[in-house]
């Protein structure tokens, strides 16, 4: 018996649907193509006709379930909250369940053991994607955002030369009087931008708390869950939720948008959930304003040569409801001078694995953001999710704008003057 | 579909722009009737051009075409409801033109409302028709359903912006009505026939709007009353002191009952009636329009006034407006949402019949819209679940119709007819009045192929 939840769980949210048509004002999919399949609407519509056995899994069905990027901005804005996230997760998992994995292409197929993959590689002759891989653990998300990069004109990443494990102590001791609390880093923090990770430590240490961060973590889940891999993410919900019994800890913080989504609200949708866990979950800038640091910022003196920067809000806290605090935390930086551009809230584009293989898209949702950006004024655009940081800096790249995506951990550590290479 | 008539198409359109796959004709078989037709094929063309030729093959075959934007209308319009092609026009969806001398905007149909909307207020300027749904509706559905909207008091309806228009004709013909000019009456007035016809006398291609001047700044408040003779003398009170307030929604009792408790703003059990009050126009005059509009209201039983102050405050008042319709599902499952319209000064008789009717079928009706232009939004709602609810509800709705009509007002301001509502024609039109209408469709669509089986019952 699987632990995600099946099609039929969904049925009566499904005929919850009013056909409205509001998912369209909101749907990044949709803005870029303009056709029903890409909307939540039509993907209710086909997932009704599913349960109601009107229709079959064919071809073009499987090709309008692949064209969402689970960012649950429909969600938000639907008058009656039909989770068509969750539903097309749903539905991805049916079709993977009854045809294997062949759903998302041969790419992500090589997931679980990299043979297929190697040899996809090797034929493209994409050795920095085959160098780039082989830095990564096997059930790494990173391999099926990034799985066969063959699309040229990518920013891809590069991986880090040491990660976040080798850089930084699995416990690091803090104050007597403060409690431990766990740091769950996620893939792209791990592996390519490690010092991310290495603020977020030190930032937590210089407010006294002792950080543990267990060796035993492993992805999220998230591109799984985009991928209709319901298997994995159900070996990697259990390791996870195992690697933190290590300690007694109060929370487990995150600092990526996609991770807290992963580990907390979809762990806690699955069958025999551990509240335990899922409970503690906490994006950092939550926890940081429940920590009093925002009064700690708010009395620091604005900085003459502050930088200007804007915000992206990643779909992932945003559906979640987390809009307001990490703009709170820009605003209080004395390094910086914020200002809100358009579009902040519309979706990057990477989607758990979206971009993989409808890269067009993924590319004109991105492009999307870049006038707002470009008439904000910023010189950096911020944002809380590495995953986002890699795709707008792709579309920044594309429309040449001289622009920076960064994490907001790395002007906050600047402003709290502290240097990511020095926790011990 | 016929596998000659599909070549055709796909040599029209491209093969990728062409869909018989049972996937594309469920995701093309509704709209927000919730109704489902499925058609033989689905299309979506990016030029006049195209459409031109796919028109000359249907009338050649006798082909249902269903021209589709956002298929967010209320009464069936974008239907199959005899199957055929559904035509989708929301990939052409460019700005053609913004012309900021002559105020006058070129565009496609399938261009969003509110798109077109933000892009002119760039540039200080302002296309007003505001349909709930303007932030997905297109501007072609728009023309076609002359979509009206909260700002309608104070600046009109659809049609009331309409200079031009290129129509594609069910034989595949283009043609063109009206111009770029404010003036023009060479010959007959087609811009305005087109305009409001569902989509069943000719598919517009592309459309020519007129802007005006992006007002200075708005003022929103709230006003609760004790009554809804109150707050409906309230309506008649602002315009006799000569102010035309950009919007005039109401809430009746039986809607403020689904959403006390639920808004952000208190609505104390002694508020039986709210009305939001929006004025806009040179910054300088707004406050002493909202004195004026405060004091000639003062006497009618008002329990509270709320003025936003700012951006957030505006919004806070608005949003009491936006969770009754998502609120209005915990009364009953089934919702019959009509948009009946009388003369402003009755809408309190209106809405008097409305309760007697509720009482007398004992079913619960929920009452809101627009109390500026007499247009009033509504909701039956039932469990149709229930034995004889659907008979009861035919007789419900009757009454209602019946009501506005005999009040000077008429079935629909600003959904439309479509499937919905083409029973109820006759009520208020009469025999030859619709005979003219049928006429003026047999000339233009001889074989009825384009959007059959709306607005008339065949």
């Amino acid at each position: 018996m699987s632990k995600n939840k099946t099609l039929h769980d969904y049925e009566e949210v499904i005929r919850a649907c009013v056909k409205c048509g509001v998912c369209q004002a909101h749907c990044p999919t949709y803005q870029a193509n303009k056709d029903e399949g890409s909307v939540a609407r039509g993907k209710i519509a086909l997932a009704a006709a599913i349960i109601d056995g009107v229709t079959e899994l064919e071809d073009r069905l499987k090709e309008d379930m692949s064209m969402c990027l689970m960012c649950g901005s429909c969600v938000t804005k639907c008058p009656n909250k039909v989770p068509t996230h969750e539903i097309v997760g749903a539905v991805r998992r049916q079709v993977t369940d009854d045809e294997g994995l062949s759903f998302i292409g041969k790419s992500i197929s090589t997931l679980l053991g990299s043979k297929p993959l190697m040899k996809t590689l090797t034929k493209s002759g994409a050795a920095v994607s085959s160098l780039f891989l082989k830095k990564l653990p096997e059930t790494s998300g990173l391999r099926l955002r990034f799985p066969v990069t063959l699309m040229k004109d990518r920013t891809l990443p590069q991986v880090a030369f040491r990660n976040l494990f080798d850089r930084i102590p699995e416990f690091v001791e803090g104050l007597d009087s403060k409690p431990v609390v766990g740091f769950f880093a996620g893939c792209s923090i791990t592996y390519v931008y490690p010092e991310i990770g290495e603020w977020m430590v030190s930032i937590l240490k210089d407010m006294g708390y002792s950080v543990y961060t267990p060796r035993a973590q492993k992805c999220c889940g998230i591109p799984a869950l985009s991928s209709g891999n319901g298997k994995l993410i159900e070996e990697l919900s259990a390791n996870n939720v195992e690697a933190f019994q290590g300690k007694k800890i109060e929370h487990i913080i995150t600092a990526c948008g996609s991770c807290n989504s992963g580990i907390g609200e979809y762990y806690s949708s699955m069958d025999g959930s551990d509240d335990d866990f899922t409970d503690k979950v906490i994006d950092f800038s939550i926890f940081l304003k429940e920590q009093s640091l925002f009064e700690k910022l708010a009395d620091m003196e604005k900085q003459q040569n502050a930088v200007t920067v804007a915000y992206h809000d990643p779909c992932h806290l945003k559906v979640q409801g987390i809009t307001k605090e990490p703009r709170e935390l820009l605003k209080l930086l004395p390094n910086v001078n914020y200002v809100e551009a358009e579009g902040a809230s519309y979706c990057c584009g990477l989607g758990g694995t979206f971009s993989v293989y409808h890269y067009d898209t993924s590319k004109k949702i991105g492009a999307r953001k870049m006038e707002g950006l470009e008439d904000s004024g910023a010189e950096l655009i911020a944002t809380a999710c590495p995953g986002c940081m890699m795709q707008l800096q792709d579309s920044i790249n594309h429309a040449g704008l001289k622009v920076r995506a960064v994490h907001i951990l790395e002007l906050l550590a600047k402003a709290l003057k502290l240097e990511a290479r020095k926790v011990k | 579909m016929d596998s000659q008539i599909y070549e055709k198409l796909t040599a029209i359109v491209g093969e990728k722009n062409v869909s018989v796959s049972v996937t594309d004709k469920i995701t093309h078989s509704y709209d927000a009737t919730q109704e489902m037709f499925l058609p033989d094929a689905v299309v979506y063309t990016s030029s006049t051009e195209q459409i031109s030729k796919v028109m000359q093959l249907a009338n050649e075959q006798k082909i249902p075409v269903l021209p589709r934007g956002a298929g967010s209308g209320f009464t069936g319009g974008t239907l199959p409801v005899q199957g055929g092609i559904v035509l989708v026009l929301t990939k052409m969806d460019k700005i053609l033109d913004i012309d900021t001398e002559n105020l006058v905007a070129e565009v496609e149909p399938g261009v969003i409302t509110a798109e077109l909307q933000r892009k002119v207020e760039r540039l200080g300027l302002f296309y007003p028709p505001d349909p709930a749904s303007k932030e997905f509706s297109t501007l072609g559905g728009n023309v076609a359903e002359c979509a009206g909207g909260p700002r309608c008091v104070k600046y009109g309806v659809t049609k009331d912006y309409i200079l031009g228009l290129e129509v594609v004709t069910p034989q595949g013909d283009v043609i063109q009505t009206g111009g770029t000019t404010l003036k023009n009456v060479v010959g007959y007035d087609l811009t305005k026939l087109f305009v409001g016809s569902e989509g069943t006398l000719g598919i517009v291609t592309k459309i020519i709007l007129k802007l005006l001047p992006k007002p200075e700044a708005k003022k929103t408040m709230l006003v609760q009353f004790d009554s809804i003779d109150g707050a409906a003398n309230a309506v008649s009170e602002i315009v006799r002191a000569k102010i035309i307030p950009t919007t005039l929604e109401f809430m009746d009792k039986s809607t403020i009952g689904c959403i006390r408790g639920k808004s952000s703003i208190p609505l104390p059990e002694s508020c039986e009636a709210v009305l939001i009050i929006e004025v806009d126009g040179d910054k300088s005059q707004l406050d002493g329009q909202v004195e004026k509009i405060i004091k000639v209201i003062e006497p009618l039983g008002v329990v509270d006034t709320r003025i936003a102050v700012t951006e957030e405050e505006s919004e806070e008042i608005w949003s009491v407006r936006r969770i009754v319709s998502p609120s209005l599902k915990k009364v009953n499952p089934d919702k019959f949402n009509e948009d009946i319209v009388v003369p402003r000064s009755k809408v309190p008789e209106m809405i008097r019949a409305l309760e007697a009717i509720a009482e007398k079928y004992n079913v619960s009706i929920v009452n809101f819209g627009h109390a500026g232009d007499g247009n009033i939004h509504v909701n039956a709602m039932v469990d149709l679940k229930e034995e004889g609810t659907a008979e009861k509800i035919e007789k419900v709705l009757d009454e209602i119709f019946s009501s506005a009509v005999g009040l000077g007002g008429a079935i629909s301001g600003e959904h439309g007819i479509g499937t919905s509502k083409a029973k109820y024609m006759s009520v208020g039109l009469n025999e030859a009045t619709i005979n003219c209408m049928k006429q003026i469709k047999a000339t233009f669509d001889p074989q009825n192929i384009l959007n059959p089986g709306k607005m008339f019952l065949n």
